[in-house]
């Protein structure tokens, strides 16, 4: 079919004019490995087509050649992977998508060691007979190991295109639009809907996948308002361009419609500039539209005909060949057969006559069509052959003959001889199914309907109105009416406009409709031979799923058309069944005796077609994936070379390791120099609730487990929160700064449910009480000096404040200046040592911060980071929510009694909880110390404790190890766990076997190394 | 099958017959997903009954088994669930010998990726107990994980790096409808009433016992021990016999990219950056999502939850950028606050409940049918079922999963 | 997603600005220590899973913190009221049903 003249490529299939295609602008392309031309405005398919490609991929399973088949986005056969380099590879670009760009590079995705001369067709040919649907569900068990090699090769043979192996260079971005009415689709129908819509005052956006607005009216030369309808659909445009209130995309796809009338639309803004997005531009955008009303003007997909080899190179629909002549001045092949159901089916071979090419016949399935495009046919001297099918195609790779036959009147078997005609095209049109996926999205059904033979949109959750071809309209004028009503009404359905209203009424523009014949049901053409015998014919094309495969499942038992559909695969391709599934559905309707009613319908999902995952992530990805939080001092601990550790979405520095040091080398530093002297933490991440009222300490010993009534202004108290399970949910120090006046210290990572959690009790259960909360977690900048010598430091930089030990006792928190700032110092210490937290508003940190380090130079003021921090605490044997704890654990678990005030005289939240059965058992895991009986081993946190390891497996496991460091300051590892019945079984030994083969051992201890009577922190 | 070859595929028996069911039953199972065929299969086949029915309201396997995102995996925490995990994934192991009937199950490894400190700790102690409990598992850094999978970014420089990752080899994937398909086929071959398009619209109860059930399309039937196994619509059931669950039933969405040459040959999730991710045999990239936070029954769920799981795939997968998302889809998952199954006697007599496994219930399948078999056989649980009782909510005995369950929630 | 009316701000607004909390009109016993295991299990864990018309408690978290209900039907996720907490609902739950 490819013409090669001198050496070059020329257009053979492209007409001497017409078209909406620029002349001027010729482009070059490569597909397979040579160059082609074509023009600007061309699609990648009808570029192929005019330089006479017909062999576009090979199928999935029998590896058959396919062909150009539509030209829109229902296109099953010709997938291309396209890009010129390796980081701009796009898979599965339907070329009947792609608008044609200078240098586009594609190639077919199936087909070794070409797409022309595939081995798989051999295996087809031979094996096919063998794959009948489900075969890989009937066969690779056997022998069992061979199942993942078998698998491999699956594997390798499946897919379609191959992704980029490289990062994508270009961006995508998000729009957010707020709308009164949205249109979807921009042909006749949506039009008059925007345009009535706009009229009435409501703002609008309408959208449409096609790079110009016009639908059907783009390859259809009929005449509007007594002018052509491409000049007439300018008109319109050029109204709604000027209304400020009306936003028109094209090229935009609406890919979902899902709840409370939100929609998705994919504008490919690029697509047809070149591989990458040029420089400053996003290369497709997702606008995410809240519309109160929207209106469907989606138009409908035309079926082809099921009939033997009609998967062959030169099978098309019938509009499809219309617009590769009409739009793009393409002609599909030389002579023509048409086989149609209907009166639309008439139009391609007018089209093609038209332009003075052969059409050998029209085909009618039809005993004694009526309309006038019979009495056209005629008058352009067209044979018109009634009551009878292409029962067959035939040909090597490329359409050569078809093969018609009589059929009895209701199309279920051949009645006549066949006759052969030679051809090498065959377009075919079974009907119309209007496109009702957005309908579908949230959960409607269709509804078949009789007179269109189709299914339309059912009723949606949100009264979605539809118009056009989409709700069943078979005239233009009735297209036109429905749009302008679609749109009032749409508009009258909002509670408010957003635009200005017109004055100017929208009338039903002017048609001349033509008579219709009837038309008739009609799915899969009968054949001389049942669909088992006879010629391949298929329904879902890219899949290669054929008639007799469905019957076959449906005698096989699957009944249903989900599961026919999931056995066979049909529908699941990335055409996601648009020309196939209806066609389908009748096949199986018709075995099981039923109507296509009675058979049901799938719901269509999201997305109409698919979507780029760039454009879903848009610009939420790299550095934009999550927000990061610094405390105010971050900049510092950058440039003194901190690590950082992700806690939540904070950075918190994480140790801070000096010139030739390694981690732990840094911890021991950092960990001796603190309670040798003094050490400086950032905890400016820890949550910081302010709460006011006078029930706020009342509301304190309701939410937390330990006292709170006698807790005096000037005072801290340590705070356990629990579930109304019981649970340990979250600790902090709290403090009392009035009577009516508190902070609530939280767990970095609990700051924002427990403030929601605060914010629930008091919403829903207790209204009554007089408390408000703030969340002031970044109004503070906190910095806690900790070791012997912290009180020197402070008194450095803080003259204003008491700070002998008897004026400013542990656990007290005093008011003053700090470094010029004003300050709140609480003395409380997570360390065991002298330890005073400083907090200044957020903006003075890094100053206040930076004012200690000068005076702590002195006492080799040490900064430490949250390592540290960890085992400092540890040390001390002081919990960290979240890491000692996992939320099965109550605060009598974690040896916290002593924080829980059972006398108070409300049940605060977790107090029953912890009183359950399962709560009050033996042998629950306590938090108890462990050594190893070497010093030097380091228990790896995590490791699970059993108290006999010789046990075979599976051990029984009696609890884990929850915090686990070398302690330079003790001079042997330290360790943390929960283990079953630990607190009455102090100095037992428990075993924890490893990944390695070795068994560690350690003994159940306290967990209070460093200063266990208290005498440094109170010091 | 060369024999249907040659018959040009017309002679195929039917997969399973459409009975009209009878008057009584010793045993229904209301629910035709995977796990209600598995459990008509084994009181069949391993407890020799001949007297079950199993009544769909749809059409089998239509509801979450066909729906989910293929996983079998075993690796939890909580010694209870991985024992009870770790049966399944044995009989996950002959299955489709067992059946005569592939399902595809292709234990191609499953990887929890760590993104920070705390997630590091939590997997070591889920792995380490897995081993002790006798289950495959390792902890791998961050360049063991970039060997196994080329395609993760696990360089250190992403805004939650990868740290390092548990990894299971013997989890994988497997073909969910064949799954239901070939139980279905078995069932039926050992005698079971397999009664489709018939919903259940009442739970007859004498004295305090359940006696049978009324049907819409069919009436009553009577039964001798009815297990009611409807994941997301356990909870209608349970009102039917006058007592509620602890169960709310949420939707699970997920999503196919297009069909793509092989890239990802194993499974990873992650829960800190919220999304999982496999490729199918088709080529298809599955990719699952976490949990809506509302209860619903629409088999879909919020626009915002696809976009976030679409982020965190593109965090760890940079390189899938212009590969296209196809389909997305939801399910419903009756979630119980433990995220641990309810394997249950319940209030009412002779009537028993196999529920709640929420997120985790495709890679339990055949493990639940079996024990949930023996629990309906016996009338009382075995050693893996009895931590699964639906009173642990009273008493307080809890068994966590939320960690390991692997899902955001 | 939905979009949800906040009585509070008494603006509609995206469902992304808000948390579902479960489900409305949870009252915490007021005696709550003489509660039998059951009787707090009840109010812990177990929760109404209609398929149908449903009262939920969410919370406005990036708006005005308020929690308020909604009456939503869990099949077809139409809202059909929002109202704050306090204030009696005004649809009534048995009037609809779902198979």
């Amino acid at each position: 079919m490819v013409n090669f003249v001198k050496g070059r490529f020329v257009q053979n299939y492209r007409l001497p004019s017409g078209g909406r295609i620029n002349r001027n602008k010729v482009l070059t392309f490569r597909y397979n490995n040579r160059y082609y031309k074509g023009y600007e405005g061309d699609t990648l398919a009808s570029a192929l087509l005019a330089n006479g490609v017909d062999i576009v991929g090979r199928s999935f399973k029998y590896s058959r050649a396919r062909g150009i088949m539509c030209a829109g986005v229902e296109e099953p056969n010709a997938i291309m992977q396209v890009g010129a380099t390796e980081a701009t590879q796009i898979p599965n670009v339907r070329a009947t998508e792609q608008s044609l760009y200078d240098g586009l590079v594609c190639s077919s995705v199936k087909g070794f060691p070409s797409v022309r001369f595939d081995f798989m067709s051999l295996v087809g040919r031979v094996a096919g007979g063998a794959m009948g649907p489900g075969f890989y569900y009937k066969t690779f068990m056997f022998p069992a190991f061979m199942w993942e090699t078998y698998e491999k090769f699956i594997r390798k043979a499946a897919g379609l295109g191959r992704s980029s192996r490289e990062r994508d260079p270009d961006t995508y971005d998000h729009m957010h639009q707020h709308v009164d009415v949205m249109v979807v689709g921009g042909g006749a129908s949506g039009l008059m809907a925007a345009l009535s819509a706009a009229r009435a005052g409501a703002r609008v956006i309408i959208a449409d996948e096609q790079s110009e607005m016009g639908g059907a009216l783009l390859h259809h030369y009929k005449e509007i308002d007594n002018m052509p309808a491409l000049d007439w659909v300018q008109q319109v445009c050029d109204e709604l361009d000027a209304n400020e209130n009306v936003q028109r995309f094209t090229r935009s796809v609406v890919t979902g419609l899902h709840d409370h009338n939100f929609l998705t639309i994919n504008e490919r803004r690029t697509h047809h500039l070149g591989d990458a997005a040029p420089q400053g531009m996003t290369r497709e955008r997702i606008h995410k539209v809240r519309a109160s009303s929207v209106v469907l003007a989606t138009g409908a997909h035309e079926r082809p005909l099921v009939f033997g080899n009609n998967d062959l190179p030169g099978c098309m629909q019938c509009s499809a060949v219309s617009q590769y002549i009409r739009r793009y001045a393409v002609m599909p092949g030389t002579s023509l057969v048409v086989m149609t159901a209907n009166d639309s089916g008439y139009q391609c071979a007018f089209d093609w006559f038209d332009v003075g090419r052969e059409v050998v016949a029209i085909v009618d399935t039809r005993a004694n069509p009526d309309g006038d495009v019979f009495v056209q046919a005629k008058e352009r001297g067209i044979e018109v052959i009634t009551g009878s099918a292409v029962i067959e195609a035939r040909g090597g790779e490329r359409v050569r003959k078809a093969v018609v036959a009589a059929i009895n009147d209701k199309g279920t078997f051949v009645t006549g001889e066949p006759t052969e005609l030679l051809c090498d095209t065959i377009a075919s049109s079974g009907g119309w199914s209007p496109a009702v996926h957005l309908s579908c999205h949230t959960g409607s059904r269709p509804v078949w309907n009789d007179d269109i033979f189709g299914f339309v949109p059912g009723e949606t959750p949100e009264n979605n109105i539809a118009a056009g071809r989409v709700s069943g309209a078979q005239t233009l004028s009735d297209c036109l009416r429905e749009g302008i009503k679609a749109g009032a009404d749409a508009a009258a359905s909002c509670a408010t406009l957003h635009g200005q209203a017109s004055s100017d009424s929208l009338s039903t523009p002017k048609v001349v409709d033509v008579k219709q014949g009837a038309a008739m049901a009609m799915y899969l053409v009968p054949h001389t031979k049942t669909p088992t015998r006879a010629p391949k014919q298929f329904v879902d094309m890219q899949n290669d799923v054929t008639a007799a495969a469905l019957q076959v499942s449906t005698r096989e038992g699957f009944e249903s058309i989900e599961h026919v559909k999931r056995y066979t695969a049909m529908g699941f391709g990335t055409d996601q069944g648009k020309t196939g599934n209806v066609n389908g559905m009748a096949i199986v309707a018709k075995t099981l005796g039923q109507t296509i009613a009675q058979t049901g319908t799938t719901v269509f999902r999201p997305n109409y077609t698919p979507v780029t995952f760039g454009a879903v992530a848009g610009s939420n990805k790299g550095a934009l994936f999550d927000p990061k939080r610094f405390t105010p001092m971050h900049k510092w601990h950058v440039e003194h070379g901190a690590k950082f550790e992700n806690v939540g979405q904070w950075k918190r520095a994480w140790y801070f390791p000096r010139e030739g040091e390694r981690m732990q080398d840094t911890l021991n530093r950092e960990c001796v120099a603190t309670r040798a002297s003094v050490g400086i933490l950032d905890a400016s991440t820890l949550g910081k609730i302010d709460i006011q009222g006078k029930d706020a300490r009342e509301f304190l010993g309701r939410v937390y487990t330990n006292a709170w009534a006698k807790l005096e202004p000037g005072r801290c108290r340590y705070g356990l929160m629990c579930g109304e399970d019981g649970m340990v949910m979250d600790d902090g120090v709290t403090s009392c700064l009035a009577e009516n006046h508190f902070l609530m210290t939280t767990t970095t990572g609990g700051a924002a449910s427990v403030l929601s959690w605060l914010e629930l009790y008091h919403q829903t259960e207790w209204p009554e009480m007089d408390v408000y909360f703030n969340s002031v977690t970044d109004h503070w900048a906190t910095m806690t000096i900790s070791g012997p010598n912290s009180r020197a430091l402070l008194a450095k930089v803080c003259s204003d404040i008491d700070l002998d030990k008897d004026a400013f006792k542990f656990m007290d928190w005093r008011a003053g200046t700090v470094a010029g700032a004003p300050a709140r110092v609480y003395r409380i210490s997570f360390t065991g040592e002298l330890s005073y937290e400083i907090n200044v508003p957020a903006h003075y940190g890094l100053h206040v911060w930076e004012a200690l380090f000068e005076h702590g130079r002195e006492f080799d003021l040490t900064p430490y980071g949250t390592e540290s921090m960890h085992v400092l605490r540890a040390e001390k044997g002081f919990v960290i929510v979240g890491q000692d704890t996992d939320g099965s654990i109550t605060p009598i678990d974690m040896d916290h009694a002593w924080a829980v005030a059972n006398n108070k005289p409300f049940s605060y939240i977790g107090k029953r909880g912890m009183a359950r059965e399962d709560c009050l058992r033996p042998n629950r895991k306590q938090l108890v110390g462990l050594e190893t009986v070497d010093p030097n081993t380091v228990l790896p946190e995590g490791a699970q404790a059993v108290r006999n390891p010789a046990q075979s497996i599976p051990m029984t496991m009696v609890g884990h190890v929850t915090s686990s460091y070398y302690s330079a300051n003790v001079g042997r590892s330290i360790a943390m766990a929960v283990i079953r019945d630990g607190l009455n079984r102090m100095g037992e030994s428990v075993f924890f076997p490893l990944a390695d083969g070795s068994v560690v051992e350690a003994k159940i201890c306290n967990t209070n190394w460093v200063d266990p009577d208290g005498a440094r922190h109170k010091s | 099958m060369i024999k249907n070859a040659l018959q040009h595929q017309e002679n195929w028996q039917r997969m399973w017959r459409n009975p009209k069911p009878k008057a009584h039953y010793d045993f229904i199972v209301v629910g035709g997903g995977g796990h209600g065929l598995a459990t008509a299969y084994y009181l069949a086949k391993v407890h020799n009954q001949s007297s079950v029915a199993v009544i769909e309201k749809g059409w089998l396997g239509g509801g979450n088994t066909g729906r989910n995102t293929t996983i079998v995996r075993s690796n939890y925490l909580w010694d209870e669930a991985a024992h009870l995990y770790e049966h399944a994934m044995k009989l996950w192991e002959g299955l489709s010998q067992d059946l005569n009937y592939n399902v595809m199950f292709s234990q191609r490894g499953v990887m929890n990726l760590g993104h920070n400190l705390q997630d590091m700790r939590d997997i070591e102690r889920r792995v380490n107990a897995n081993r002790l409990n006798g289950i495959d598992g390792e902890v791998l850094d961050a360049q063991q994980c970039k060997e196994i999978v080329p395609i993760m970014d696990c360089s250190g420089s992403t805004r939650y790096p990868v740290l390092g990752a548990s990894w299971q080899p013997r989890a994988g994937v497997a073909r969910h409808d064949a799954v239901a398909w070939g139980y279905a086929r078995g069932a039926d071959q050992l005698g079971v009433d397999i009664i489709q398009q018939c919903e259940v619209t009442d739970i007859l109860i004498e004295d305090g016992a359940a006696v049978g059930v009324d049907t819409r399309q069919h009436g009553q039937i009577k039964a001798g021990r009815i297990g009611c196994v409807a994941a997301g619509n356990s909870g209608v059931l349970a009102g039917m016999a006058g007592f509620e669950l602890p169960i709310e039933s949420h939707p699970l969405q997920a999503f196919v990219s297009e069909p793509i040459k092989p890239i990802l040959d194993t499974v990873v999730m992650s829960n800190a950056v919220h999304g999982y991710m496999s490729q199918s045999d088709k080529g298809d990239l599955v990719i699952g999502a976490g949990i809506d936070g509302y209860v619903g029954y629409g088999q879909r769920g919020s626009y915002p939850v696809i976009e976030h799981t679409v982020h965190a795939i593109m965090e760890l997968f940079p390189i899938v950028s212009r590969v296209r998302m196809n389909r997305q889809w939801g399910g419903i998952v009756d979630t119980t606050p433990d995220a641990c199954p309810i394997l249950s006697a319940t209030p009412v007599e002779n009537l028993f409940f196999n529920c709640g496994w929420g997120t985790g219930g495709f890679k339990a399948t055949p493990g639940s049918g079996h024990v949930f078999a023996d629990l309906l056989a016996k009338g009382k649980p075995n050693k893996l079922a009895e931590a699964f009782t639906m009173f642990r909510f009273y008493d307080g005995a809890l068994i966590d999963e939320h960690g390991a369950a692997g899902v955001a929630h | 997603m939905f979009v949800i009316y906040c009585p509070y701000c008494e603006e509609h607004r995206e469902e992304e600005e808000f948390h579902a909390s479960g489900q409305a009109h949870l009252a915490r016993p007021l005696d709550p220590d003489n509660c039998t295991d059951k009787e707090w299990g009840d109010f812990l864990y177990f929760r109404k899973n209609p398929r149908g018309l449903h009262q939920e408690l969410w919370q406005h978290t990036a708006g005005c913190r308020k929690f308020f209900n909604i009456t939503r039907d869990t099949v077809s996720y139409k809202i059909l009221e929002t109202y704050k907490v306090g204030e009696s609902p005004k649809v009534n739950l048995e009037d609809a049903s779902h198979g």
